[in-house]
């Protein structure tokens, strides 16, 4: 079969995304502006014979994801900033369990309720540190429907191969708007791995200091333990034991920040001889291109980069692409969250925000007169 | 130690794990005892169980048994199981849980799974008072009994959970208490062969924290007052509402049989699957 183009939301094409990636269950609670995605996992799933459930509350929806994971599937859920504040809980269980999956977050208008047909992307520094305690995760940023699509699809095969909750982060202006996409009839799919070992010689905590193991499921005869207090390699609690802890949580913390180089991704225009960059990611990155583009017109040295991947952040591609910038305009929906990311890792280069909040992203004409002003 | 000796459900334990964290005359011990009979008694597969727990004293419980399990977070593994029963709705999958993780801040969880139907085994140990904390009133705390954070008495009206979980739409829920090893045992029987949202609350006794602060010297004394104060159901239902006044109601408040949350999703699947594979089962390991 060959690819099939379409013109949908970028709701629907994160819920295909998913399908095609495997994911055969979703739990969820209905939330603007992100509840395409359930609709549509609710009709497809089925098909696929996968199971769809609408749960009581984020928290829940969570909580049976992680479960329907242990057990054998790929699985995720899609909310919003209310319902991904509740998710913190569960986020933080997934990081300390390693448990592979993947939430969307469609981010809208906050703090608390907010703005709920309306974008932002307020919810950056949330969804690396949202719950509590040290842990790291991956978070991916789509600008387009395609994006939606090829990310969701995408953030399955990151979750699986760093055992690692892995978060979409779209706002609800890629989640709403139509574009063409074209889905082709097959996408890369990674597989869980079992473990070599039998049931008698598996730990299933025991891993290198900067990588995860073998995870096999319930009912495969592994008789694993599974718990979020502080656990040894074979996953029992040793939570008094400051060595334990200190061994786990590094290597939760290392296996996401020392495999910076193989997940983190950006693109880039124009940044070989800019002496100004547009640093942007999700919706507003459009923009931020077309203004590049027309400062080249008028043959200012303006340069443009977008984060595909936003965390683990890639320290060491901005700074390459930014090696031969004086300045660097930070284009992004909220006050100011990934801007002070990109202040530390260019101490030498002058930084600037150009902050929106209200809902809609910023225009090309705004960020071309930044680029001039700067 | 005289191996003859040894409880014969040791078998089920991981004994790398022993001794275990509770105190000295805690119930939980006697309800994994009835627990493994009941499962026996079921016939049903121990290799086939999944045991999940949220956070507290009872929810410690699966961490010591041999076999697959989820220690989840406070209040929600019922939320949990659900995602494991729907992945793989073959597997027995128990929770154990408290009154303070099932009542408090797992209620919305409780009743949404007995409003399901979902067929999970819900063993919620009922001994009034936060224990893993240091003794604060829960839920299910009589009221005027004594805790941390009600040291003039418990001003709150408590829980009923058998008869919340009833209305919630259970359809086999029971109560019975420590003093009454034979009759828990048959009721986990009973629940774990209902094919449905079961529910037993294993009423217990705390005797570091609920009985110091309120008087009660001994487990032995506890659990003799809770068998004094047991009423039968049956018995129960032709009482007055004052003649039960410091009364413990035990026995079966709900056995019924209604289509089950699992078996519709299976059907539907069934019905509406496109590929030929109306199961997803295990398919995380497959390569496409």
């Amino acid at each position: 079969m060959k690819a099939e183009k379409y013109f949908i939301q970028g709701n629907e094409a994160c819920a295909r995304g998913a399908l095609k990636a495997g994911c055969r269950f979703f739990a969820g609670y209905p939330i603007t502006p992100s509840t395409e995605i359930a609709e549509d996992m609710a009709v497809f799933l089925p098909r696929e014979g996968g199971s769809f459930i609408q749960m009581e509350d984020e928290i829940s929806a969570l909580g049976a994801v992680i479960g329907a994971v242990w057990t054998g599937l790929k699985a995720m859920t899609a909310t919003s900033g209310p319902g991904f504040s509740l998710m913190q809980e569960h986020i933080g269980y997934a990081a300390m369990t390693e448990t592979p999956l993947v939430i969307v977050n469609m981010q809208r208008g906050s703090p608390s309720t907010g703005q709920p047909t309306m974008a932002s992307q307020s919810d950056m520094m949330q969804s690396r540190w949202g719950s509590h305690g040290d842990y790291e995760i991956i978070a991916l940023s789509p600008s387009s429907v395609q994006e939606c699509f090829d990310f969701t699809a995408e953030a399955f095969n990151l979750a699986e191969k760093y055992r690692v909750p892995v978060m979409v982060m779209g706002d609800e202006i890629v989640g709403h708007m139509r574009e063409k996409i074209i889905i082709p009839d097959k996408v890369e799919i990674l597989p869980r791995q079992m473990p070599k070992e039998g049931p008698e010689t598996f730990l299933p905590y025991q891993a290198p200091p900067e990588g995860t193991s073998a995870m096999p499921a319930f009912g495969d005869g592994y008789k694993m333990h599974i718990t979020g207090l502080t656990h040894d390699e074979r996953g029992y609690p040793d939570a008094s034991n400051p060595q334990t802890h200190s061994e786990l949580v590094n290597r939760l913390c290392d296996k996401i920040l020392k495999k910076t180089a193989e997940i983190a991704r950006i693109q880039e225009e124009s940044t070989a001889d800019a002496d100004v960059i547009a640093l942007s990611y999700g919706a507003p990155s459009r923009s931020a291109l077309k203004a590049v583009r027309n400062a080249r017109n008028q043959d200012i040295k303006a340069g443009f980069i977008k984060l595909d991947t936003v965390w683990p952040f890639p320290e060491e591609l901005v700074r390459e692409t930014t090696k031969n910038a004086g300045k660097v305009v930070v284009v992004e929906m909220n006050l100011g969250q990934i801007f002070y990311e990109v202040q530390r890792v260019l101490p030498e280069v002058k930084v600037e925000l150009l902050p929106k909040i209200g809902g809609e992203m910023q225009s090309p004409q705004e960020i071309l007169e930044k680029i001039k002003s700067i | 130690m005289d191996k003859t000796r040894e409880n014969r459900f040791m078998k089920y334990l991981r004994k790398d794990r022993l001794p275990n964290i509770f105190c000295a005359g805690c119930g939980n011990g006697i309800i994994m005892n009835t627990f493994f009979n009941g499962m026996e008694m079921a016939e049903i597969d121990f290799e086939n169980i999944v045991l999940v727990s949220g956070i507290g004293c009872s929810s410690r419980i699966p961490g010591y048994v041999k076999c697959d399990s989820l220690h989840t977070t406070h209040g929600r593994p019922i939320s949990f199981a659900t995602g494991i029963k729907l992945a793989n709705p073959e597997l027995d999958v128990v929770v154990f849980t408290g009154d303070g993780d099932a009542a408090a801040i797992g209620g919305n969880h409780l009743i949404h799974g007995a409003r399901r139907n979902i067929d999970l085994t819900v063993i919620c140990i009922n001994n009034s008072i936060y224990g893993m904390t240091g003794g604060q009133i829960s839920p299910t705390s009589p009221k005027g009994s004594y805790g941390s954070t009600a040291p003039y008495g418990a001003l709150e009206n408590p829980f009923n959970l058998s008869e919340l979980v009833k209305a919630a739409g259970a359809t086999y829920v029971a109560r019975w208490t420590t003093a009454h090893p034979v009759q828990l045992s048959n009721t986990i029987k009973k629940a774990l062969l209902n094919k449905g949202f079961s529910f037993v609350e294993a009423v217990s006794q705390c005797p570091t924290y609920f009985g110091r602060k309120n008087r009660m010297k001994s487990p032995i004394e506890m659990m003799h007052r809770m068998k004094e104060e047991s009423v039968l159901k049956r018995k129960a239902d032709q009482l007055t509402e004052s003649e039960l006044e410091g009364k413990l109601v035990v026995g079966e408040f709900q056995n019924k049989t209604a289509p089950e949350f699992s078996d519709k999703i299976c059907r539907l699947l069934e019905d509406k699957c496109v590929t030929g594979k109306p199961s997803s089962l295990k398919s995380a390991y497959q390569e496409d």
